[in-house]
């Protein structure tokens, strides 16, 4: 039963106001892709245990999307975010170091470092 | 015998005595007894037989640990299987009976299972019962079922009620012994929000049986002063007989609240479900004796020694004249002493150990007790209940050196903390030599939210033992005495509940188990209700010693919650019966209910299936509703229909992505019937979209779908598409929605009047604001039936009033209304498809013949890539087509169409199956649609359906459209 905050209304919301959607920062493969590129998109999901980026949904709140980035192991959060962005913003990146000094980002598809 | 005192006894108040009932037989206690304390004195020393080999079972425990006394308690609808008489509080009238025995607790048919269990050993019915196959089903199953098994369930509904509440502190303290106690007093002191929680009813845990005093005071005075304390305060809450049972992630508990078991029927719910969000949890619960291993450890009057000395303080109830007392470690002289301070017989303590100096054996000594070390039991003497020990040598094989004759045996193993709610959500255990038990690793706690540690253990829990101001050590003895051969072994229980011994464990070994999770499900150890408590420590310590590890490297099995059963019931709260779920009425509910509607759910929401009348089943109701439709008029309550607006500068465009077809092109005033799909490109919703003005679309989606569909929007929109303009609002519950359908439906609206619907001002595929009867309407010409047909929205305030009037104007037009059902036969008279029908999460709408619905010209919307995919565009996949039976009869639901041949697992194959199918009011015999493999190119064919029967239904291969197949009924 996970606490997080909605990014958009401030409310430290109980996991049963929430909705789960599952990996956030894919990038969408339509028509014209490559069947490795549309695998990728629609199958391949890192489900790492450790460091993890997922799209949550403040169903029973405001009704917003926001993603988390959270340890799927220790269930510790690092922070939430709108969902309005291609890749996570630099403070979250940067509590996440300080907590996890080893980790690697590897959000996007691609596998690219952040900028 | 076991028996009551004649003085003592803290928990008991004897001015207030109470009768209850053990099988039948008429028993006397006092207020303040567990029914195990009311049993005990009235020498009530069987109270149960094993769950494999019926053995005899006495009473082990005083606490929640124990694994052999549990009853059905109450009758009727007020029965409770496997209530442990030991947590179970006495009452005046209460009523147990024994359990796992047939015909009597007594005399037990079972018992055969014990002299045969040379023949039963672990993994028994995996090896005896898997040949041959079809015997397992038929034979053994049923037997073992009736055979074993504990408490019956019961038959009649809980005539209890349960509840369940949320709260929210700062710390939360889990256990009311000293620990707890001084816990709770620190987190209040610096100001916090403190619940402390106890399962038993009163506080201060074992101090007041164990210690005398507590920082220099004396132990009951101390306790009670703090308790006064806390009770005065604001911000503390004590719950006692509430029970923590389980933690989870980020501060999440669940406590079990037993409010009312101790006065069935005050009215007041049975248990309440705490639902507790802590900042920090802080468990104290303590630590839990463990057995020893030795041969007939499960013989009734074998006893934990904390138990028995619980019995004797607590409840002035004597297990024996004669305890001889067995250990490994200096807790157990407690016992004796107590023993000896209430004037019974202790005539030996057996210690395993070499030396035993310490204060409390000194203690013993000189209290006169024969203190014998280096010993061990070699066997307890006695089958229903104890007569005496044959003593060895623990060092030995079990040569025996004397008998000693006593009524009980209190044992001692040593002390296992209670580490299971700190383990619930992750916290990591570390194994502690001296204690030789897993305490919990303080530098790997389970995490909240924000990184920090989520619980703290404190106390015993956390390894922290002192027996009268010193560490308590437990040097390691596992098995007694250490050399057994196998006729010894194989009578000295680990688990007492699921009936494993120690031979069972290392035959597990021996057969290759290496795994501590494995053997676990081999054997079935710590699998039983009591999940272990007593016997999972020395369960590991035997499989590590067989396999030749260390404990730690075996590890132990994952502790989940509950830490104790907690009853359905508590669970389900107040969700049972009429508030089992949310319900969804349209506007119009009360008039269906009036009108005698015979209601089916849909979602949340529940429609009429059909509006049957006096005489009529439901099957003539849905008949005579199509042919009145068809005939005349009939009138449909569709307000469930979803009803999502989409508007913003960027809507078309974003209709455009979610449906197969263009919408952004659809004229204002004009309606478009679309489909969407998911990103795999199967289908998902259809329904049909009004473009309402130049920047605002209305999309119908199904009744079930709304909620699924308006989220969906609204996902892309925040997530992918966030720069586009487009506002999504679903408007469901705003408007109520009534279907008029039928020959007459536009007279009806004529007679309503207000606007016209001629075919010219409204022409099908349309729709129009307006008024009728002076409801405010909107009127949209479409048809689910084939029928002319008009949808009117009215805002849902309005919705019953406008019901009405349709049905009041439209009785002179012949109008009936109709339900669900008589609308599923009516679209599948004209080949329409229905989503959770037709669809099934694998079908695409290119397998429907549903091409014309889908774009050529776009370069993307949702699902065309995966369409593309090669297996979806296979021209081999099963697709939509008509099947007429040829003799007339209706294809069973669910059938497939047999093909040659049978599949690699001998069953048959198939080439295709039913989707929908109806008896045809209309037409007077069975239609059905299905999927058939290559179906469109083999019109005329003869296929056969399957039935469960065993049988098969010949039909031939058609067109989707069974009636009126060029619209013309519509197109008027």
């Amino acid at each position: 039963m996970l606490i997080l905050t909605c990014p958009c209304c401030g409310v430290m919301a109980d996991e049963t106001e929430l909705s789960p959607g599952y990996e956030a920062h894919l990038k969408r493969f339509g028509p014209g892709s490559t069947p490795e590129e549309f695998e990728a998109y629609m199958f391949a999901r890192k489900n790492p245990k450790g460091v993890h980026f997922e799209r949550w949904r403040h169903t029973y709140g405001c009704g917003k999307w926001f993603l988390a980035a959270r340890c799927t192991a220790t269930l510790e959060v690092f922070g939430t975010y709108p969902a309005q962005v291609s890749e996570p913003p630099a403070d979250i990146i940067a509590r996440i170091q300080a907590r996890r000094p080893d980790w690697k980002a590897d959000w996007q598809p691609d596998g690219k470092a952040p900028k | 015998m076991s028996t009551r005192l004649a003085k003592g006894g803290r928990l008991i108040n004897r001015s207030a005595p109470v009768e209850f009932s053990f099988n039948g037989k008429r028993l006397k206690g006092y207020q303040g007894d567990t029914l195990a304390a009311g049993l005990l004195a009235n020498d009530q020393m069987l109270v149960g037989r094993s769950f494999k080999y019926h053995r005899p079972r006495g009473i082990v425990a005083s606490g929640p640990e124990e694994p052999n006394a549990l009853v059905n308690l109450g009758q009727g609808a007020r029965l409770e299987p496997n209530q442990r008489i030991t947590t179970t509080e006495l009452f005046d009238g209460l009523e147990a009976t024994s359990q796992n025995h047939w015909p009597s607790l007594e005399f037990d048919v079972g018992v055969v299972n014990n002299y045969a269990a040379r023949f039963m050993p672990a993994g028994f019915y995996y090896k005896t019962f898997i040949h041959p196959r079809p015997a397992w089903k038929h034979i053994f199953e049923p037997f073992i079922r009736r055979a074993a098994g504990l408490g019956k369930a019961p038959t009649e509904g809980d005539a209890d009620r349960y509840e369940q509440a949320y709260a929210f502190c700062d710390v939360l303290v889990v256990g009311a012994g000293v620990a707890g106690l001084k816990a709770a007093k620190a987190a209040a002191d610096a100001g916090k929000r403190v619940i402390l929680l106890e399962q038993t009813p009163v506080l201060g845990g074992r101090a007041p049986v164990d210690d005398t005093e507590v920082d220099g005071k004396p132990v009951e005075a101390w306790i009670s002063a703090l308790e006064s304390d806390l009770a005065a305060r604001d911000n503390v809450t004590i719950r006692t007989r509430t029970c923590g049972f389980g933690v989870y992630d980020h501060g999440y508990v669940l406590a079990d609240e037993r409010v009312a078991d101790h006065t069935p029927g005050d009215g007041r719910p049975k248990h309440r479900l705490w639902r507790i969000r802590a900042g920090r949890i802080v468990t104290a619960t303590g630590a839990i004796e463990r057995p020893l291993s030795f041969a007939g450890n499960d013989i009734p009057g074998v006893m934990l020694a904390a138990a028995v000395r619980d019995y004797v303080v607590n409840y002035a109830v004597s297990p024996g004249d004669r305890t001889v007392v067995v250990t490994n470690n200096d807790s157990a002289y407690q016992t004796a002493l107590a023993l000896k301070a209430a004037g019974l017989d202790v005539p030996a303590i057996l210690d395993a150990r070499e030396v035993a100096d310490g204060a409390l054996p000194q203690a013993a000594r000189a209290a006169g007790i024969r203190v014998l070390t280096g010993k061990a039991i070699a066997s307890v003497k006695g089958r229903k209940r104890v007569t005496g020990v044959a003593v060895c040598a623990q060092a030995g094989e079990g040569a025996v050196q004397e008998e000693i004759a006593c009524e009980a045996v209190a044992m001692s193993g040593g002390w296992s903390p209670v580490v299971h709610l700190w383990s619930h959500c992750g916290g990591k255990l570390t194994w502690d030599e001296t204690l030789s038990a897993f305490i919990p690793d303080p530098s790997r706690p389970p995490l909240n939210h924000d990184g920090s540690a989520m619980v703290e253990v404190v106390g015993s829990a956390a390894g922290d033992l002192t027996l009268t101001g010193t560490p308590v050590t437990i040097p390691p003895v596992w098995v007694m005495p250490q050399g057994a051969p196998i006729q010894l072994r194989s009578k000295m229980w680990l688990d007492y509940q699921n009936d494993v011994k120690v031979s069972d464990v290392q035959l597990a070994s021996r057969e290759g188990y290496v795994s501590v999770e494995h053997t676990k499900r081999y054997t079935t150890l710590g699998m039983a209700t009591d999940q272990g408590k007593l016997s999972n420590i020395n369960g590991l310590a035997v499989l590590a010693d067989s396999l030749g590890q260390e404990i730690p490297q075996v590890g132990t099995t994952t502790f989940r919650p509950p830490y104790t059963p907690v009853t359905i019931g508590a669970l389900a709260g107040e969700s049972r019966g009429d508030i089992f779920q949310p319900l969804r009425r349209t506007p119009m509910h009360a008039a269906h209910e009036k009108a005698g509607a015979y209601f089916e759910p849909v979602g949340l929401w529940r429609r009429p299936y059909c509006f049957p009348r006096a005489g009529e089943t439901h099957e003539q109701a849905v008949h005579r509703e199509v042919l009145n439709t068809r005939a005349s008029l009939g009138l449909l309550d569709a307000s469930t229909l979803g009803k999502i607006i989409v508007k913003g500068p960027d809507a078309g465009k974003f209709l455009d992505m979610l449906y197969t077809g263009v919408m952004s092109t659809l004229p204002i005033g004009k309606c478009r019937y679309g489909l969407m799909c998911n990103e795999q490109g199967f289908l998902s919703d259809d329904g049909v979209v009004a473009r309402i003005d130049e920047d605002t679309w209305l999309c119908h989606t199904t009744s079930g779908g709304a909620d699924r569909i308006h989220a969906w929007m609204e996902d892309w929109l925040q997530c992918e598409w966030w720069d586009w303009q487009v506002y999504t609002a679903n408007v469901t519950e705003q408007y109520a929605q009534v279907a008029v359908v039928g020959p007459n439906a536009r007279k009806l609206l004529q007679v309503l009047g207000g606007m016209d619907v001629s075919k010219e001002a409204l022409p099908f595929m349309q729709w129009a604001d307006g008024t009728l009867a002076g409801f405010p309407v909107r009127v949209y010409r479409i048809s689910f039936s084939g029928e002319l047909s008009y949808e009117i929205a009215v805002p849902a305030s309005h919705g019953a009033a406008f019901w009405q009037a349709c049905t009041q104007a439209g009785k002179a037009l012949g109008a009936m209304p109709y339900g669900t059902e008589a609308l599923h036969i009516m679209r599948a008279e004209k080949g329409f498809i229905m989503i959770g029908d037709e669809t099934d999460g694998t079908v695409i709408p290119q397998d429907l013949g549903l091409d014309w619905a889908i774009s050529k010209k776009k370069a993307d919307y949702l699902g065309k890539r995966g369409q593309e995919r090669s297996f979806l565009a296979s021209p081999d996949r099963w697709k939509l087509v008509g099947f007429d039976t040829l003799d007339g009869s209706v294809v069973p639901d669910g059938a497939y169409i047999i093909a040659d041949g049978v599949n690699g697992n001998g069953q048959r194959n198939v080439q295709g199956r039913v989707t929908s199918t109806y008896h045809s009011p209309t037409l007077k015999r069975g239609i059905a649609m299905g999927l058939l493999k290559h179906g469109p190119t083999r019109m005329g064919e003869i296929v056969e359906f399957n039935t469960a029967a065993g049988g098969t239904v010949k039909a031939r291969v058609r067109d989707t459209i069974f009636f009126d197949k060029d619209g013309e009924k519509q197109n008027v």
